[in-house]
């Protein structure tokens, strides 16, 4: 097996910020005391006078970025995922999403593979948080390539946009040359008809591993990669629905208020059948290696695998 | 500031103070008090001393307001309705199902309103926000920002306050309008902001104290807070929360509390012949 590159998508978007600082004039980063973390510092570094720390104060900063956004900026506002759907929920949800401001929310660590900072740090709330404002957008990619993709998308859309970005480095399984993203569309990674395995984030590499691993009991997985949550690729959902008859969702979230309700209850409304929610149980996480921590919580190809094929063995 | 000029401001004042009492009675709810208090500052910006223009409410060079205290939006829509951004006879849909005129101001809604507010403490850093936009900008933008006494309670007030200071924010005058009376009382009995003004000046403001009901001592306190460079201003009004309507001054009852057909009745009088005794000098 050939050496699998594997990248933090919180570099990712500190390359892609700063890269499309270069084209725009109008983009601006905000960090509060962590542009070494979110990985901002690049920016930071390339465009010194464009980059603005607001101290340790996220509820600050939101709504400073809501201000600037009004004077013809594009804000791309940067903390933990903890504290920007977290702590400055509320600051999104009346000073950004309420009057549907052009602020993009970049939010790293998101999720367990936060890892040795502990539970805390691990937000796996985002999602859920972030899906209930109307008008929001909200982004979860999977690698390298889609994450890059997606900030730029993020600027190409007018109002604003939720982009969860990880800590942990992981496997890129997108090839760059003739990649196309469009904010909304789900990708097919993987045809299958016995079951959908239909992941964001990280665990979109697991749910490949998982669908190998599955062929090889003679089950015919999809792969479907939602980087979008919302607004969801309804399309492909029901599509997945009706040809597979059995689905399994997979994030690095809690299976409250995620991709997994989100997939749950647009199926229960319009095409009813069985889901298996993978992700973090009703439970807060610990501190730990994030490799572990992730296999601890069943945020791992096996778990997805076994998941799946306990589903399609019910009748 | 002319006799005459002072005279104008005086009198649309009154015209601001009615606006008031006439969208809180038709809606039936809404915040007489802290819009009353606020009437003479928001006349004064509107009517002097902002660079705006009600013909084109979103003139990309114009001074921005964010009204902080979002809760005084009758104040706001008053006075953007008297400045002649939208009809005055609009006022009566304050808060009704279809209306422009929210509950809190809707910058998407209503011509003239520069930010959504409403949740406190984060208008001002919105405010911020704008004012940093206009340096960077190199733009001769002013902004404004209203903050309650009470407001001022919520923490991210202060956050704003230091990237303000931190920033040099030269371009933003914050006023709070101290009426000394939040929702449950006297804000000393419900959590002392006090004292506001060497609050201020410990995070880095030029902090001037002024009667704000007193138009010669907003124009200076304005002009000393134009003239100030390399730090932000603040500018601490003492004002009489529910001012010009007798039964409602400094009564905090009338924060959030709407005036019925005969209160409505005794204040339009009392504001009518206070207009007319000025509209006489």
């Amino acid at each position: 097996m050939a050496d699998v590159i594997k990248i933090a998508t919180r570099d990712s978007y500190g390359n892609a910020v700063t890269a499309l600082g270069a084209e725009h004039e109008d983009i601006l980063v905000l960090d509060a005391d962590l542009a070494g973390a979110t990985k901002t510092g690049i920016f930071k570094k390339a465009y010194p006078d464009r980059h603005i720390d607001c101290g340790i104060a996220e509820a600050d900063m939101i709504c400073v970025g809501a201000g600037l956004s009004t004077m013809g900026f594009v804000p791309f506002c940067s903390t933990f995922a903890m504290f920007a759907a977290g702590r400055a929920f509320e600051q999104v949800r009346n000073t950004v999403g309420y009057p549907h401001l052009n602020v993009k929310i970049c939010a790293t660590h998101g999720g367990i593979s936060v890892g040795e900072d502990g539970a805390s740090h691990q937000c796996c709330e985002d999602f859920a948080l972030m899906r209930t404002i109307p008008g929001m957008v909200v982004m979860s990619p999977s690698d390298d390539v889609e994450a890059k993709a997606a900030v730029k998308a993020a600027y190409a859309h007018q109002g604003p946009v939720y982009i969860r970005f990880g800590r942990a480095a992981v496997p890129v399984i997108h090839d760059e040359d003739g990649f196309s993203f469009a904010i909304g569309k789900a990708e097919i990674l993987r045809e299958g008809t016995d079951v959908a395995l239909i992941a964001t984030g990280l665990m979109v590499a697991e749910a490949l591993k998982a669908a190998e691993a599955l062929a090889e009991r003679g089950i015919d997985a999809r792969v479907i990669n939602v980087c979008t949550i919302k607004p969801l690729d309804e399309e492909v959902v029901l599509a997945a629905a009706r040809e597979c008859g059995k689905l399994v969702t997979c994030e690095e979230h809690s299976i409250i208020g995620g991709l997994g309700e989100a997939v749950a209850s647009l199926t229960a409304e319009k095409c009813p059948v069985k889901v298996r929610r993978v992700g973090v149980e009703d439970v807060f996480g610990h501190s730990g290696p994030a490799a572990a921590v992730l296999e601890e919580f069943g945020l791992c190809a096996a778990h997805i695998t076994e998941a799946a094929a306990e589903l399609v063995a019910e009748r | 500031m002319t006799r005459e000029e002072k005279k104008w401001l005086r009198i649309a004042a009154c015209r601001v103070r009615q606006g008031v009492i006439e969208a809180t009675h038709s809606a039936k709810s809404g915040h007489p008090g802290g819009s009353l208090s606020a009437a003479d500052v928001l006349t004064y910006l509107y009517f002097r001393r902002m660079r705006i223009d009600p013909a084109e409410p979103r003139w990309e060079d114009r001074d921005r307001f964010v009204l902080s205290k979002g809760h005084a939006a009758p104040g706001l829509y008053s006075t953007l309705a008297n400045r002649g951004f939208f009809p005055v006879e609009e006022l009566k849909t304050l808060r009704r199902v279809g209306s422009r005129l929210q509950g809190h101001p809707n910058m998407n809604l209503t011509p003239g309103v520069d930010m959504s507010t409403g949740s406190l403490g984060q208008g001002v850093s919105t405010a911020v926000g704008m004012a940093l936009g206009a340096k960077k900008k190199g733009s001769g933008v002013r902004v404004y920002a209203l903050l309650g006494d009470g407001e001022i309670q919520e923490g991210q007030v202060w956050e704003a306050m230091m990237f303000s200071a931190h920033y040099k924010l030269d371009n933003l005058v914050v006023i709070v309008d101290n009426n000394n009376l939040q929702i449950d009382g006297a804000i000393t009995e419900v959590m002392s902001p006090y004292p506001i003004d060497k609050k201020l000046e410990a995070f880095g403001f030029f902090v001037q104290n002024v009667d704000g009901h007193d138009f010669d001592a907003l124009e200076a306190a304005f002009d000393a807070a134009e003239a100030e460079k390399g730090r932000p201003s603040a500018i601490v009004m003492k004002t009489v929360k529910g001012k010009g309507v007798s039964f409602m001054e400094n009564q905090a009852g009338w924060h959030g509390k709407a005036p019925n057909d005969e209160q409505y009745q005794a204040a339009m009088d009392e504001l009518a012949a206070a207009l007319q005794k000025v509209e006489a000098e």
